[in-house]
């Protein structure tokens, strides 16, 4: 039973451990439906549902299975959750079901959610697990917005185009245009450009890592040598 | 050993009894809204093609079945209704489906509605593509009006000939990057009208057989 707080588990699931920059799982759907942010919008929140919803179940039944059984058993109940994400994305949001088309389903093959049953939920009290479970699938989602966000932008010229697929009429006018009608830039709307976007996030994520990583190893000098003290031990 | 596997086997099975149950209820939660959205999904469609002072009948529902010869000309993999717009029980268009298999990326379907008044286009519609988008996906009208050029053009207007873009020296434009796309697509209506006008008459002739009288639409 590990002794993580809830501090070092949302840190994890949305910086330390990202499952798009850090771990690099879900790469399929990353690349595939973040051409725009209501695309991705939709299909982040699909795998934030799979994700909480499996944890939690997993995180139930963590005393029952066997290890022999107990991979079998979190497929069953990933894919109940994916399949019931995706009978309600058709039933209360049918046209971004349509556009979304197979990358619903699909969301059960995302290594992330498996991952996490299995290292995590598998071996820790419920409440614990659904809270990993919702902020990787928060660090994961919000990855897909923000490089939806920049394609849509880069390659559209526009901004919320198409919410209302996901909020309703009222949404319509949330559509911001940047750069006149007609204009596209193909290489950010084809997957190409959803590789160079993530590569250039991961890279800036890798830098500003290093920042604070100076910056904390400063400060540990800095505190070392401030006191002199006659004990033979480390000061920390 | 063998109590293992047992319990486990029990186990598992417990599993796959809870699980389906929940899908089974789930689904059958869901069944009427989904059902619901397609309907008018569909409907809309059809209801751009032929729009709604030249029919007073459920399109979607008043159908009849395509020749099993003509589905090959239609691009259609099996069989496939075609959709009958009435004023008054009298049939006055049918909006036929096809698939132009040459797209760029793929398959193109697509609706043709052609008024039996005078055999002229009442709209082409796609209805499902895979192009590329900002090149071949100004075939959609949310990316561009070029298919409704297609409305009032028959297969006099332009002649037979002439049914090309005008790259393949026909009267149709193409895109500016993309030939392929408006090309597959030029070539799959003027195959529809070529079916439609083979058979027009038994069209015509098994509407008559099935007309219903005319229902008040309820319009919302």
């Amino acid at each position: 039973m590990s002794d993580t707080s809830y501090r070092e588990i949302t840190h994890n699931g949305l910086w330390k451990n990202n499952a798009a920059l850090v771990q690099l799982l879900g790469l399929c759907p990353l690349l595939a439906v973040t051409g725009s942010v209501v695309n991705a919008l939709g299909l982040g929140l699909a795998t934030l549902l799979v994700l909480t919803g499996s944890n939690t179940a997993v995180s139930l039944i963590r005393t029952r299975v066997s290890d022999a059984i107990k991979i079998p058993a979190f497929v069953m109940i990933i894919a109940t959750f994916t399949t019931t994400t995706e009978l309600l994305m058709k039933a209360y949001t049918y046209e971004l079901y349509l556009i979304l088309g197979i990358f619903i389903p699909l969301i059960v093959t995302n290594c992330t959610i498996l991952g996490r049953a299995e290292a995590f939920a598998s071996k820790n009290t419920v409440l614990v697990s659904a809270w990993d479970g919702f902020t990787h699938g928060l660090g994961f989602g919000l990855v897909l917005i923000t490089i939806g966000a920049i394609r849509e932008i880069l390659g559209s010229g526009t901004l919320f185009a198409n919410m209302h697929l996901l909020f309703g009429p009222l949404a319509e006018n949330w559509r911001i245009e940047l750069f006149g009608e007609g204009y596209s830039f193909l290489i950010a709307i084809l997957p190409p450009g959803a590789f160079l976007v993530c590569g250039v996030l991961i890279a800036l994520k890798n830098v500003i890592d290093g920042h604070i990583e100076r910056r904390q190893a400063t400060r540990r000098v800095i505190i070392k040598g401030a006191k002199r003290v006659r004990t033979t031990g480390e000061i920390s | 050993m063998i109590r293992a596997i047992k319990d486990n086997s029990l186990i598992l099975g417990i599993f796959a009894l809870i699980t389906a149950g929940l899908l089974a209820g789930t689904y059958l939660g869901t069944k009427e809204r989904i059902a619901e959205s397609e309907r008018k999904v569909a409907q809309r469609a059809l209801l751009e093609v032929v729009p709604e002072d030249r029919h007073d009948n459920d399109m979607l529902n008043d159908t009849l079945s395509i020749p099993q010869a003509s589905l090959k000309t239609l691009g259609l993999k099996s069989a496939t209704q075609l959709h009958v717009a009435r004023q008054n029980g009298e049939p006055t268009a049918v909006i036929i489906p096809a698939i132009a298999p040459d797209g760029y990326s793929g398959a193109i379907r697509l609706i043709v509605g052609i008024y039996t008044e005078d055999n002229s286009i009442s709209g082409v519609r796609i209805v499902n593509h895979s192009e590329t988008p900002g090149l071949g996906d100004k075939v959609d009208t949310n990316k561009s009006d070029w298919v409704l050029g297609f409305n009032g053009k028959s297969l006099g207007n332009p002649p037979v000939e002439q049914w090309q873009v005008k790259k393949d020296r026909g009267a149709f434009d193409q895109f500016t990057g993309a030939t392929i796309t408006p090309r597959a697509v030029v070539n799959q209506v003027r195959k529809v009208l070529l079916y439609y006008r083979e058979d027009k008459a038994r069209l015509l002739k098994a509407a008559a057989e099935t007309a219903t009288p005319a229902r008040e639409q309820p319009h919302e």
